[in-house]
């Protein structure tokens, strides 16, 4: 087999997997134009949803609107196949809206399945690759080698493995090497990236039994509906007229916790069976009991999988318990006192790569061309996937075209954030993106993502026309209603005054621009645009503008602390620096500093260890060797 | 490159002729503006570079702090190469930390040990032979300045202040799962649970901050005038303060008002006395009518003493003298309590009422008899009393016994009146209904702000307390 080098293929980019990273790194180097391949296991599991069926929900949701902003594909997928949508903690801020979804898993798949297949440069094949072919130096890509043995060529190759990385599946007592719902497992590929200098994590993560539609009594549960005017993910879509499906809610209770409890001894991670780390925020339910003893009652939710199948999911009872210990907690719970399980729950545990070893282009640090994307990161989510994988393919395609990658910065996307965080701080559990994370939510919000990052998406030829042309129309829209918002004048006058009283407003005592009244409490545009004749707004516009003026003294103070941050990320630090040379540095930090190797002194400051008093020592440090150059090269000069 | 703005005072610390404060940064001069009044009513922002501003720094209100030049350096032409004012004024300790804390409240923040340095290298103000010295402050930053801060905030003060963090930080993280576990059960945030422990929290800061007066007064002494017409005692009132505790802690000339102060231990409260050679002065040559220097002094002084001569009828003078403690923490001294008595105690309380002298606080002042001219020595009950009424101005809220816990250093005081400042903005918030995340970011304000007292950044620990408290998950 070693000298076998048939050679099927010869690519610019090749992307191994074809789950929600895989299929848009696949797509966006498509579509800038390189000769792509997409290898995945099965030809009928592109962009399978292997867990619960739903799109969004706070960060997740937002993550959805940047990639859509940026030309990807998993908006306008969901928006085309999703049967529920809600606007999630329209309470609680702007910045915290969040839009989530069920979708139809398997629309959902052959949607994208078809978009995949018809778009050009892009091949889409099924192979399970064996093997990483690297130059003769180690240090670069140069293809991949398939199970049958046959090789594709391509300086540029995008790793998308998700869960499938030397899978293994555990029900209680019982396990079996696989991948998710059934799938195969990829067994060689992971040595090879060891071989390779990779190095791995053994992550874990479940998810819930299946449960047959036929066999609930919906009765006893509480129905939760959609909301009909919740908007959609892509700035694409126009309207959308679909059937909302609803979901179920229904809870466990002492008699469930009994049976979990008296059966722990059974449990793998109990056993020890589990050896890999599971999320803290999607806890198995026999850790929810464990870790809550004092929690009379947990939550679920019953959400259909789709329009054509009786298959329920079960959100809330991830579990890796003994199947006839599954089947009797199930049967305690009101709802599902008779329910027939189809698909048992399982936990899979699964090799992913230490994502510090990337850059934020998502190339990996030594080996040029070779690029990680997904799960196969440490994270978990298809929507935290689906943002890798397109920021994998856009900068795979930088890289065949000779540009500079596209990085995007902390205070313009969480997209940004979630890959600074893990190429910066790394992840000991699947890491899920969560609003918290982001210290300049108020700027990254869903209703302002086209602004924040469609020109972006423009520059690097990724949006299209069409789109471009909806986008500038209302980014005028927005900006000739804050002028006049700003710039018209109101006096206290008697006729003034008259008008606001009669449009349910106080009056005004000093003149003020009319946008000041939408700071009051319960002033909308649609009032000032009723009393002052204003032009009316589009919905979206409206919204954004609203914000803007509304939450104007926050949001400054957050773009000052920016501001004030970008100073450091702005100062490089060069490829070449050796910590062992910068004096004062404490020992931890010059350990990190040098295993991390940051790019800037902004991203050297958020590295767990690196104190403010280091990231000084850094910057004098830089000074001095800047000076000690420039006198370097004025000495030249002189001789 | 835009930067934040620092300020600090720059001229060594104890009594000089000058004191400066030094603002460095982008809003240097738009900091400078809102506490400084040119004479010729003039914005900073419009004086030329390298220009001398003659003015006032001035409270909120526009009540001035002291008189002063204003100058202003542009960038690059600086010695940090930012926009710089330098705030000269009168040298006085208490004077420059009210100069520095208006900055504070300009939007400037306190500048870090050797910053100022730090940015001249930065911006390439400093050559490289200099960069050694540079990184040797920045190394004292590093491990010193948290140990002095950890030291400083050893035991129970600490423990409070990590406390009081935890607790914000508890409400943050309980805000933050609600944020971003919206479907799960995640117990409500009650607005009116949320107001209560905000409240008590802003309100416990209050108190501590309260010891920050006291502990100011412990470290740098409470600037105390001795004010009355001649001849009515005070030469031998300061003779017998010094003399009493022969305590004599400085003897600093200065120069531009030609004072000389000195400080009494009173109880273990010192007290730095304005103008002991003046008053000497005065009561040697008699015809010197005192009213004139007492304005003055009072005006300056934290503490009046103010004396009354108990033998003669209250004249004009005195009504003058009264006239100058209104708005002022005064102690009234009826002397020479040895000789039969012109003037009593409720003569003189009554004609304070009739001219309503109160304190800044509206208190009316107190009154104690003293025989100062006792022979050979000192009134040893009349002094008792005024001990225990010094004492009981220096502490105010602050216990005795609890000295140990005082905010002693002005950054601590600053840094706990911000995170007063964000728990308020809080309740504001919540009042307005502005939403959960908007109250997160007041709060998380206030963490930081508590953390540079501790030493502790936020970092994950807002995500590790949502997981250990809440139940979360699909």
């Amino acid at each position: 087999m070693q000298d076998f080098s048939f050679v099927a293929g010869d690519y610019d980019v090749i992307v191994i997997g074809a789950g929600h990273a895989g299929v848009e790194a696949s797509l966006a180097a498509a579509r800038l134009g390189c000769r792509t391949l997409m290898a995945t296991l099965s030809m009928d599991n592109i962009a399978l949803m292997p867990c619960n069926p739903s799109v969004g929900g706070p960060g997740k949701g937002h993550l959805v609107r940047e990639l859509d902003a940026l030309g990807g594909e998993m908006g306008v997928n969901a928006d085309k196949t999703c049967i529920q949508f809600r606007l999630l903690n329209t309470g609680k801020g702007p910045a915290v809206h969040a839009l989530r979804a069920q979708a139809d898993k398997k629309r959902y798949q052959l949607q994208m399945k078809e978009t995949c297949e018809n778009t050009e440069y892009l091949d889409v094949k099924q192979l399970l690759i064996t093997e990483l072919l690297l130059t003769e130096d180690r240090d670069a890509v140069r293809g991949v080698r398939a199970e049958t043995g046959e090789i594709y060529l391509a300086p540029v190759v995008v790793m998308a493995t998700g869960t499938y990385l030397k899978g293994r599946i555990i029900i209680g007592e019982t396990q079996y090497a696989g991948g998710p719902s059934g799938q195969r497992a990829a067994f060689s590929f992971s040595d090879s990236l060891a071989r390779a200098g990779v190095a791995l994590m053994r992550f874990k993560t479940g998810t819930p039994a299946r449960v047959d539609a036929r066999t609930l009594d919906f009765e006893e549960m509480e129905i939760q509906r959609g909301h009909e005017d919740a908007p959609n993910f892509s700035f694409l879509t126009e309207e959308r007229t679909r059937e909302q499906v609803p979901c179920y809610l229904t809870y466990t209770n002492e008699e469930t916790h009994r049976i979990l409890r008296e059966n722990m001894g059974r449990a793998p991670m109990a056993n020890g069976i589990i050896e890999g780390i599971g999320p803290r925020y999607c806890p198995s339910i026999e850790t929810k009991i464990l870790r809550f003893p004092g929690k009379d009652r947990h939550q679920l939710f019953l959400e259909p999988e789709g329009l054509h199948t009786n298959e329920i999911y079960v959100q809330g009872m991830s579990t890796s318990m003994p199947m006839d210990v599954q089947i009797a907690f199930l049967h305690t719970i009101p709802g599902l006192r008779h329910a027939r399980v189809m698909r048992a729950g399982y936990a899979i545990e699964y090799d992913c790569i230490d994502p510090l070893q990337l850059k934020a282009s998502l190339e990996f640090k030594a080996i040029r061309g070779f690029f990680s994307a997904g799960q196969a990161n440490g994270t978990s989510g298809y929507e935290e996937a689906a943002a890798q994988g397109l920021i994998a393919g856009i900068n795979a395609a930088m890289r065949i075209k000779g540009e500079k990658p596209l990085v995007l910065k902390r205070s313009e996307a969480y997209i940004g954030v979630l890959i600074d965080d893990l190429v910066t701080k790394g992840t000991n559990e699947p890491y899920r993106i969560m609003t918290s994370r982001a210290e300049y939510r108020l700027l990254l919000r869903q209703d302002n993502a086209d602004l924040r990052l469609t020109p972006h998406g423009r520059r690097i030829g990724l949006v299209t026309n069409a789109r471009w042309a909806k986008f500038e129309q209302k980014r005028a829209a927005i900006k000739g209603a804050m002028q006049e918002l700003k710039e018209r004048l109101i006096r206290p006058s008697q006729e003034t005054n008259d008008r606001l009283e009669a449009a349910g407003l106080l009056p005004i005592k000093t003149a003020m621009p009319v946008g000041d009244l939408l700071r009051r409490q319960g002033v909308t545009y649609a009032h000032l645009a009723q009393v002052f004749s204003l032009a009316p707004l589009e919905k979206d516009v409206c919204e954004e503008v609203e914000t803007m003026v509304r939450y104007e003294g926050y949001i400054q103070k957050q773009l000052d602390q920016v501001a004030h941050v970008e100073r450091l990320e702005a100062k490089l630090l060069p490829e070449s620096i050796d910590y062992a040379d910068v004096p004062s540095l404490r020992d931890e930090a010059r350990e990190k500093l040098a295993a991390i190797r940051p790019h800037s002194v902004g991203q050297a400051s958020r590295i767990s260890g690196v104190s403010p008093a280091d990231v000084s020592v850094l910057l004098v440090y830089l000074e001095q060797r800047r000076r000690m150059r420039q006198g370097e090269r004025g000495g030249e000069t002189r001789v | 490159m835009k930067s934040d703005t620092i300020s600090a005072i720059a001229t060594p610390r104890g009594e000089g002729g000058i004191g400066i404060v030094r603002i460095s940064g982008s809003h240097a001069l738009s900091v400078a503006d809102a506490v400084f009044r040119a004479r010729s009513q003039k914005a900073l922002a419009e004086a030329a570079s390298h220009c001398a501003v003659y003015g006032c720094v001035v409270e909120r209100d526009g009540t001035p702090v002291d008189e002063g030049l204003a100058l202003v350096m542009r960038a690059p032409h600086s010695y940090t190469c930012e926009d710089v004012v330098e705030l000269q004024c009168h040298g006085g300790q208490s004077v420059m930390r009210r100069v520095l804390a208006r900055t504070w409240e300009a939007g400037a923040r306190a500048a870090e040990r050797g910053e100022f340095t730090k940015r001249a290298f930065l911006n390439g103000r400093i050559d490289l032979a200099q960069a050694e010295a540079v990184m040797a402050v920045v190394e004292a930053r590093s491990d010193r300045a948290l140990k002095m801060a950890q030291g400083h905030l050893a035991g129970h003060f600490s423990d409070r202040i990590r406390a009081m963090r935890h607790q914000i930080l508890s409400m943050v993280a309980h805000i933050e799962a609600a944020i971003d576990f919206p479907e799960n059960e995640v117990d409500d945030v009650l607005d009116v649970d949320l107001t209560r422990d905000i409240t008590r929290l802003a309100e416990e800061i209050r108190g501590i901050l309260s010891t920050a007066n006291a502990g100011r007064i412990l470290r740098d002494g409470l600037l105390t005038a001795i004010v009355g017409r001649p001849n009515v005692g005070k030469s031998s009132l300061l003779n017998a303060l010094l003399r009493e505790e022969r305590a004599i802690v400085t003897d600093i000339p200065g120069t531009t008002r030609d004072a000389i102060e000195e400080y009494a231990d009173v109880g273990g409260v010192p007290l730095r006395i304005i103008d002991t050679a003046g008053i000497r002065a005065t009561e040697d040559t008699v015809e010197r009518i005192g009213v004139e220097r007492a304005r003055d002094y009072a005006a300056r002084a934290a503490l009046v003493l103010a004396l009354f001569d108990r033998s003669r009828p209250l004249g004009e003078e005195d009504e003058a003298i009264l006239s100058l403690l209104k708005k002022k923490q005064a102690i009234l001294l009826l002397t020479k309590a040895d000789l039969p008595p012109k003037t009593t105690r409720e003569d003189l309380l009554a004609r304070v009422k009739a001219m309503g002298v109160v304190s800044a606080s509206g208190s009316m002042p107190q009154v104690i008899e003293i025989a100062a001219q006792a022979k050979g020595g000192v009134d040893r009950i009349g002094f008792d009393v005024l001990t225990d009424a010094v004492c009981r101005i220096a502490y105010q809220d602050a216990a005795e016994g609890d000295e140990a816990d005082f905010v002693a250093d002005a950054r601590q005081a600053d840094a706990l009146r911000r995170a007063e400042e964000h728990l308020r903005a809080a309740i504001l918030t919540m009042e307005q209904e502005m939403g959960l995340d908007f109250v997160s970011i007041d709060l998380r304000s206030a963490v930081e702000a508590l953390g540079e007292l501790t030493g502790e950044t936020v970092g994950d620990a807002i995500l590790d307390e949502i997981f250990s408290k809440f139940c979360i998950g699909k």
